[in-house]
């Protein structure tokens, strides 16, 4: 099984480079990742699903807690936690075939994003599972072009951020001590 | 308080704020407006002969003091030869700032002449880098360069800055506070665990205080001396940590590991609790790890939460930093010792005789006899000149194991050595810096001729500063270590390990105007080391050792801690790594 990691970072340059070389270092290939800005545009959060032997697995996330730019690493798998991906997908639809193709889409939740004499698009989002389902079903109709978002996930349990607190430089505590 | 200033003088204003008094640096291109505004003010610059020993001088000035030591390049070649350098100090948490020059802002990414990717080559080589685009970021990330450096896990950093920003203008505000909320620096240790581990230890019955480089970064070898008269326990100190406990402490026992002594390894075979203190657990003291301290618990004190249960499950973690917690330590200690220490008090006395015993039965090989020097003879005059007092700058192999086994060190930072990552080429340089940061101390470099090859350039360093190290070249003709390795579990078939020509001594010292001599006679070693000690400038000391001496004891790669080779004859080959 992947391990599934979430972090929370600093949008900063290079960051991501910290968090991806961490895991390329020890030769574990990234599987999927995502990234992008939270509510507060000065942080990230990441989701990343990485094949790590489970030994390792502490460790991996240890490692991510240290790195500067990193505020919190959590390994989803450890958990309860629920995660999504979507996947956008073009479809060869024929005349015949566009209503059963619609039916199967209904089914898996999947919505029409682009319809054309050509055929559709379609965005559908879900477990991975289900989504490799999915695009099995369609590849059946014929030619699919797809593309997947990789995982997003989300901790069901509540974590406290502990963030450090700010820090006098030898200047400030100079000007504290010139003060006193 | 502001004022106009470069770029340039706003980073030398922010060193001297740090209390940055040498940098060890080579200029280049982009750092002309810094070299430029170095030229009046007071911070010194100590040019050497290739950037890799500016990082490696830094290290030495870190090293020897505990302070954070400063090294400058300029872009890229410059950058890319720091490198190494800094991947050593990441190995051995050594805190150290290298100031990078980079090309113009709007010629990055252009291929432009001596442009390299600084930021993201440095980037698994260090604790955290920076790249400062712009100017009014520069002053708060040099204060957050230097904090991440000390604090902590100490580390490397490097500050990559552009010449624009260096020419740039800009009103300097001294920045009085940083925030890094992602930083976590983890200091007090849980009162909860250092008590039970203050329990674990009364309750054991052979204890043994493992004591690492964790200690000298956190100035705590007073407190770990406490600790160990408190519960009379032996002690071994790693290859990082010697000079930790004094070598001529009665509970001292020696280094572990794969060229550790006899007594060191049985103790940590035989142990039912290891005190681990700012130790990881490295393979070269583990050996084959599953076999390593079979019969202990192990209490693992770290201020890095990472390499609690990396390498050994702990029993007994506390993440913190030694400087906070070896004093709460030593104090539960002493407080539960009359209610605790009687249950096992004829235990542990028997321990410490057996481990005795084991010093006596296998004591490091010390003889001196034959007609040619032996290596080990060679240490042995060192440490008879050192007293325990020296510091002793080591370059890598068969030499840097001798000089750990067989010199004293009776205080911390004496003893600096490349533990880790294991570069040659580090003993000169790193004593070009500790001589910098202790002008008042006798400073040895001890190489081999392999490693001293490498530093050969910055005999120019020394002699230009007129730098009073004492270079000991241990002259075996041979890359010893690999020969040791080729002839033990290769079939004795050497390969690219025979160093055939190395430079006239006196020669290669005299012609940097320098005092130099080459000797291969037992019955020389002693004047001419006292002559060396006695000079007042630099010696260059050559001394031709018996080629074929191995360094015992070891254990072969992959073998347990307490299946040592002794000596010769050969052991079985097993596969090597």
């Amino acid at each position: 099984m992947l391990q599934v990691i979430s972090l929370l970072l600093e949008n900063k340059p290079g960051a991501l480079m910290r968090v991806t070389g961490l895991l390329s270092a020890r030769g574990y290939n990234i599987e999927s990742l995502t990234v992008a800005r939270t509510t507060d545009p000065e942080l990230s959060r990441m989701t990343i699903a990485v094949d790590v032997e489970p030994h390792l697995r502490k460790q991996v996330i240890k490692q991510m807690n240290k790195l500067i730019n990193v505020l919190q690493a959590n390994d989803l798998t450890e958990g309860p936690s629920v995660s999504r991906e979507l996947v956008l997908m073009r479809v060869r639809a024929p005349m015949e075939a566009r209503a059963n193709i619609l039916k199967e889409a209904e089914i898996f939740g999947a919505r029409v994003i682009d319809s054309s004499v050509e055929g559709f698009a379609l965005e559908a989002t879900g477990d991975s599972e289900k989504l490799d389902e999915f695009i099995d079903v369609m590849r059946s109709y014929g030619d699919i072009d797809v593309t997947r978002s990789g995982i997003v996930g989300v901790s069901l349990e509540p974590r406290k951020l502990r963030l450090s607190s700010p820090v006098t430089t030898r200047v400030g505590q100079a000007a504290a001590e010139a003060r006193n | 308080m502001s004022n106009l200033m470069s770029g340039a003088k706003i980073l030398l204003e922010c060193l001297m704020r740090e209390d940055v008094d040498v940098i060890f640096g080579y200029p280049g291109g982009v750092t002309l407006p810094l070299y430029d505004a170095m030229y009046d003010n007071p911070i010194r610059h100590v040019l050497v002969r290739h950037e890799e020993n500016a990082a490696f001088a830094a290290q030495g000035y870190a090293r020897a003091t505990g302070r954070v030591g400063v090294c400058c390049a300029t872009s890229g070649p410059g950058a890319t030869n720091l490198t190494t350098g800094l991947v050593d100090a990441m190995m051995d948490s050594i805190p150290i700032v290298a100031i990078t020059g980079q090309v113009t802002t709007k010629l990055i990414g252009s291929d432009a002449f001596q442009e390299a990717d600084t930021f993201g080559i440095t980037r698994p080589c260090t604790k955290h880098n920076f790249m400062v685009k712009n100017l009014n970021d520069l002053p708060q990330v040099v204060h957050e360069a230097f904090y991440i450096a000390g604090s902590g896990r100490p580390g490397p950093v490097v500050v990559d800055i552009p010449k624009d920003v260096f020419q740039g203008q800009s009103h300097y505000t001294p920045v009085t506070s940083i925030h890094l909320p992602g930083y976590k620096v983890h200091t007090d240790g849980h009162a909860g665990q250092i008590r039970r581990a203050a329990h674990m230890m009364w309750e054991a019955k052979r204890p043994l205080v493992y004591a690492g480089g964790g200690i000298i970064h956190a100035e705590g070898s007073s407190d770990l001396r406490e600790l160990v008269e408190t519960l009379d326990a032996p002690a071994v100190c790693t290859v990082m940590g010697l000079g930790a406990l004094p070598a001529d402490h009665p509970n001292y026992i020696s280094m572990p590991g794969m060229h550790g002594s006899y007594a060191a390894n049985m103790a940590l075979t035989e142990s039912d609790l290891l005190i681990a203190l700012g130790v990881r657990f490295d393979d070269r003291v583990t050996g084959r790890l599953a076999a390593f301290a079979p019969h202990a618990k192990v209490i693992h004190v770290d201020i890095d939460p990472a390499e609690i249960g990396k390498n050994r499950a702990a029993d007994l973690p506390v993440v913190g930093d030694l400087r906070r917690v070896l004093p709460k330590l030593v104090k539960v200690l002493a407080e539960l010792k009359p209610t605790e220490a009687a249950a096992n008090h004829e235990s542990r006395q028997n321990w410490k005789s057996r481990v005795n015993g084991w010093k006596q039965e296998h004591p490091y090989d010390r003889n001196t006899a034959g007609d040619v020097i032996r290596p080990q003879h060679l240490m042995a005059e060192i440490d008879r000149l050192s007293g325990g007092k020296a510091i002793v700058c080591s370059d890598v192999g068969q030499h840097q194991m001798w000089a750990a086994q067989l010199i004293r060190y009776n205080d911390p930072r004496l003893w600096i050595n490349s533990g880790g990552l294991g570069s040659m080429g580090f003993g000169m340089p790193s004593a070009i810096g500790a001589q910098f940061a202790r002008p008042d101390k006798l400073v040895f470099a001890i190489m081999g001729d392999g490693g001293f090859q490498m530093s050969i350039p910055e005999l120019a360093t020394i002699a230009s500063y007129g730098l009073p190290v004492k270079m000991i070249v241990m002259n075996n003709g041979y890359l010893g270590m690999v020969r040791q390795w080729q002839e033990l579990f290769y079939n004795n078939r050497l390969n690219a390990v025979t160093l055939d020509c190395f430079p006239q001594a006196e020669m290669l010292a005299g012609a940097y105007g320098i005092k130099g001599k080459t000797i291969d006679k037992p019955h020389q070693l002693a004047t001419a080391i006292e002559e060396a000690v006695h000079e007042p400038g630099p010696f260059l000391l050559n001394v031709m050792v018996s080629p074929h001496e191995n360094v015992y004891p070891m254990v072969p790669a992959g073998g347990a801690i307490n299946e040592m080779v002794l000596g010769q004859p050969k052991p079985a080959p097993v596969a090597g790594d």
